[in-house]
């Protein structure tokens, strides 16, 4: 059972329209809650100059890196025009009120 | 030879049914109708309307005893049938038994009731038939009568409306976050709540029912969280299950209803069922669309004709008068699907398209439904939107055709809402000039009312009431929207804030017609700020709509790690507290330790996770966080003035610090610098900052406007103050007409651009009611938002900003 998802906290420990850090071996990862408590997690790079995008403003599905604005979707981790780049997204889901991640996210 | 066909239940699937019989084949069957109710067939749907008194039972019946009687029905009313023997085929009742060859399950389903304590008492209600309504109004007829209808949804709201209307004092309790949350989206959600409100039904969400109160009969409702609400009825409504029990016991197949094929049939190829009580491959069906197709297709197949029944796209109304909504198919964010939101100004409209690759998958509609049934024929028709999707949201009379005039929230404002807050005028004051005096420009108006003829402000708000008064006679100037969510200004936005007193981002949202579902990244800061600058008792400040800095309380820097910087009143510290910043530089391994222009020190490169830890240090020594990262009050820069300088005049370092302890933690459009020199030489180089103080002998000259960033400005000298509580309520009034009326991110010298030094000065220095109306207004907001923000996150909920949520890095090992 080595792939069983991971729980990393209560959909609860997210405020609606924000992130947290996720540390994994590989780096941390940004776990944001939309408005709709819609789940993602993603790289906590910006694809631009590397900005933490948990500290971003998370607005629909999308977040603004906080150091020059990239607007980065939450759903493809793609930034938006014109600017280019793409961070890497993880599979992550809700359960029972509990944040499950895939342990793939772990891995290179 | 004329068959027998026996239907169990009068209820509208199986009503609809027979007429389509009779219709097709009149001769086809003699039909036996049972019924457990003593009456025949009734509009159930029109329930709430003979709730609310709106109709009588009598206007609501299908058939009467005529129409049983033309079409030749045997009725059995008020007769259940209690056993279907199949292998004989004939139904038993009281009456004895009754032979078929061909059968109709119409049993309909029964309301759920939640497994609470005292759910048996005396007073609990369904709203499931006449009778239940007979209930309900006999004790409405009580003095002072109370109900508490439990279930927020569909069936529920109607019963709250129906008992309101007659005089009860009415609570809906609701489980789930916002009502009819199977229909509804949030948004929509949160107008019907208000509309039930303002009809004097309170709306308690996430209320968890613990138990139902009461000796013999119902006294009250007790939630989970301890609150209580007194009530004579309870009606419980807060879902239906199929009624399947006589099938079952005729070893019919069950799933959750009874299972039938596309033709309505049973597992017993004689025995049909229609209605609630079915399920139809995995589907249950409450609502009378699906079952009067159900009702059609049963009646081909007793002819022997072929017919299918197919699932269809469900739409939902609600009949409470007043409270239009409608919702159709899927309506659910995903991510595949965009959506097209329109929302009309205090019209209460909101409309929200779901699309999916070009087709509209869900639509959700309140205040306006009349395109409901247009958008449902293009969800059920999977039509091709993309060629138009730019006016589609518009319905059916714009569809090709011009968009909507965006102004439509300026032309639906009321008459009473005031445009220019300067001088006072209403919207219906400068529609009255219009047409009244015929004028045509904004310069007219202007003379002929005072509207926008001070600070300006309300400028395009006066423009649009002339287009809206004059249509194509007047030209509307561009100008240049907050952004992407709107095509109002800052200004307008402001000014409509305050007009109609929006004290809520949903109600900014809803009222001004944003053109996305929750804001962005550009007009939620702003939205934050002019709210509880507006309204600071009302308005809860939300942390998710503030950039990093002003939500962690630290400036974030190039590679992620935040600076920290404590208040040093008027540039003054101690060896103490110079000690306690050095001791938090080494414990945290600061990397840069700088002395800033606004006299005070940073540490540079902390960890966000170690902030909370090392304010805690820095509080202890008695430092509060400098605010160096907020569009707030920064620094008040001084001289050491007559202290300890040979040519200083006045106390410009206590002055200062006076200043600073005033005016910090306190919340404007951009940030705030501000300097107090002891004497003309200037050393606190305060002709430059946003308030200079230079002092003299003659008393303190206060200067307003400087810039010394982007652009380079000297201050402008707007009064000479005699005594140092002059200077200070001089400096405050104007802080706070900032506050109140500067676009989000202007400075002060941009906004003074706009308005003009001119207006400033008469609200700040001449007239001097309004000088300490604007101090009073300032003194209030700070006795809710001047806190430690350190402090408040050393300990606590808001903590966790700082801290990961989870910690996997030994996870891997494993």
């Amino acid at each position: 059972m080595t792939d069983d998802w991971l729980d990393i906290g209560a959909l609860t420990d997210i405020p609606a329209r924000g992130g947290r850090v996720v540390k994994t071996p590989r780096g941390c990862l940004a776990v944001f809650r939309a408005a709709d408590d819609t789940v993602f997690a993603l790289d906590d790079r910006c694809p631009h100059k590397g900005g933490p995008l948990s500290d971003g403003i998370v607005h629909g599905h999308n977040v603004t890196c906080p150091l020059h604005s990239l607007v980065i979707s939450l759903e493809t981790g793609a930034a938006a025009n014109p600017e280019e780049g793409r961070v890497r997204t993880h599979q992550v889901r809700v359960a029972e009120g509990r944040v499950l991640l895939d342990p793939a996210a772990l891995r290179s | 030879m004329t068959e027998k066909l026996v239907v169990i239940g009068a209820g509208m699937a199986s009503g609809r049914a027979l007429e389509h019989l009779f219709e097709t084949d009149p001769g086809a069957y003699e039909v036996t109708l049972f019924n457990g109710e003593p009456r025949g067939n009734y509009n159930r749907l029109m329930l709430s309307p003979v709730l609310s008194g709106e109709k009588s039972y009598e206007e609501i019946v299908t058939h009467d005893d005529a129409w049983y009687a033309e079409n030749r029905v045997t009725t059995r009313f008020g007769e259940a049938v209690t056993k279907i023997d199949r292998e004989r085929k004939v139904v038993v009742s009281k009456g004895g038994e009754t032979p078929y060859d061909k059968l109709l399950i119409a049993t309909g389903s029964y309301p759920f009731i939640l497994p609470l304590p005292g759910k048996d008492l005396d007073g609990v209600i369904a709203f499931r038939d006449i009778d239940d309504v007979g209930r309900m109004l006999g004790a409405a007829e009580l003095p002072e009568a109370k109900a508490v209808v439990i279930g927020g949804g569909l069936l529920g709201l109607e019963a709250a409306a129906g008992l309101r209307l007659r005089g009860m004092e009415v609570t809906v309790l609701h489980v789930m976050g916002h009502l009819m949350e199977r229909q509804l989206d949030p948004s929509a959600g949160y107008l019907l709540a208000k509309d039930l409100e303002r009809r004097g039904i309170r709306v308690h969400c996430k209320a968890q029912t613990k138990a139902i109160l009461g000796q013999n009969r119902v006294e009250g409702v007790l939630l989970e969280d301890g609150t209580v609400y007194e009530a004579d009825i309870v009606v419980m409504a807060v879902g239906i299950r199929p009624e399947t029990r006589l099938a079952r016991d005729a070893g019919i197949e069950i799933e959750r209803g009874i299972t039938v094929d596309d033709a309505m049939r049973t597992s017993d190829p004689d025995i049909l069922a229609i209605g609630e009580c079915v399920e139809h491959r995995g589907m249950l069906y409450g609502l009378v669309a699906p079952l009067y197709d159900q009702a059609k297709v049963v009646a081909r197949t007793l002819l022997a004709d072929e017919a299918v029944f197919l699932p269809v796209e469900l739409s939902t109304k609600l009949k409470v008068t007043g409270c239009d909504l409608f919702s159709a198919g899927d309506f659910s964010e995903g991510p595949d699907r965009e959506e097209i939101v329109f929302r009309d100004a205090a019209r209460g409209v909101y409309k929200r398209l779901v699309l999916k690759d070009n087709t509209i998958i869900g639509a959700v509609m309140y205040g306006d439904t009349a395109d409901g049934s247009w958008f449902l024929s293009k969800i059920k028709a999977k039509e091709d939107i993309a060629a138009e999707r730019d006016t589609l949201i518009f319905g059916p009379a714009y569809a090709g055709g011009a968009a909507l005039d965006p102004m439509a929230a300026v032309a639906a404002l009321p008459d009473e809402a005031e445009i220019c807050g300067c001088n006072g005028v209403c919207k219906g004051k400068i529609v009255q000039a219009i047409t009244g005096s015929g004028l045509s420009t904004l310069e007219e108006v202007r003379s002929a009312t005072k509207a926008s003829s001070s600070c300006g402000q309300c400028t395009g708000l006066v423009e649009q009431v002339l287009a809206s008064t004059l249509g194509d006679g007047f030209q509307l100037p561009t100008a240049k929207p907050v952004c992407k969510c709107t095509d109002f200004t800052h200004e307008d936005v402001r000014r409509l804030i305050k007009a109609g007193e929006l004290k809520s981002m949903p109600a900014v949202w809803q009222e001004l017609g944003w053109k996305t579902s929750c804001g962005c990244h550009v007009c939620r800061p702003a939205l934050n700020f002019y709210l509880l600058a507006d309204w600071p008792d009302d308005y809860v400040d939300d942390a998710q709509s503030r950039f990093i800095n002003e939500r962690a309380h630290a400036n974030i820097q190039k590679d992620g790690t935040f600076s920290v910087m404590p208040r040093m009143w008027g540039g003054v510290t101690t060896a103490a507290e110079l000690r306690a910043i050095a001791d938090a530089a080494d414990k945290f391994d600061v990397p840069m330790v700088k002395v800033t222009g606004g006299q005070r020190i940073d540490l540079l490169g902390v960890k966000k996770e170690d902030l909370p830890e090392m304010w805690a240090d820095l509080n202890a020594a008695g430092m509060v966080s400098g605010h160096a990262y907020t569009k707030g009050l920064r620094t008040v820069k001084t001289c050491v003035g007559t202290d300890f300088c040979r040519f200083g005049t006045q106390d410009s370092t206590g002055l200062g610090i006076r200043l600073e302890k005033r005016l910090w933690g306190s919340w404007t459009p951009h940030k705030v610098k501000m300097a107090v020199s002891g004497c003309p030489r200037n050393c606190a180089e305060a002709t430059c900052k946003d308030v200079g103080i230079v002092c003299t002998d003659a008393g303190f000259n206060i200067g307003v406007g400087g810039a010394a960033g982007l652009d380079l400005k000297q201050t402008e000298v707007i009064h000479t103050a005699r005594t140092e509580e002059e200077a200070m309520d001089v400096t405050v009034a104007f802080v706070q007409l900032y506050r109140e009326n500067a676009k989000y991110l202007d400075r002060p010298y941009r906004w003074i651009e706009k308005v003009g030094l001119d207006w400033v000065k008469s609200l700040v220095v001449d007239d001097l009611q309004s000088r300490m109306a604007l101090v009073a207004r300032f003194d209030h907001s700070q006795s809710i938002y001047q806190k430690d923000p350190w402090a408040e996150r050393v300990e606590g909920e808001k903590r966790r900003e700082f801290e990961p949520l989870a910690d996997l890095r030994l996870k891997a090992a494993e």
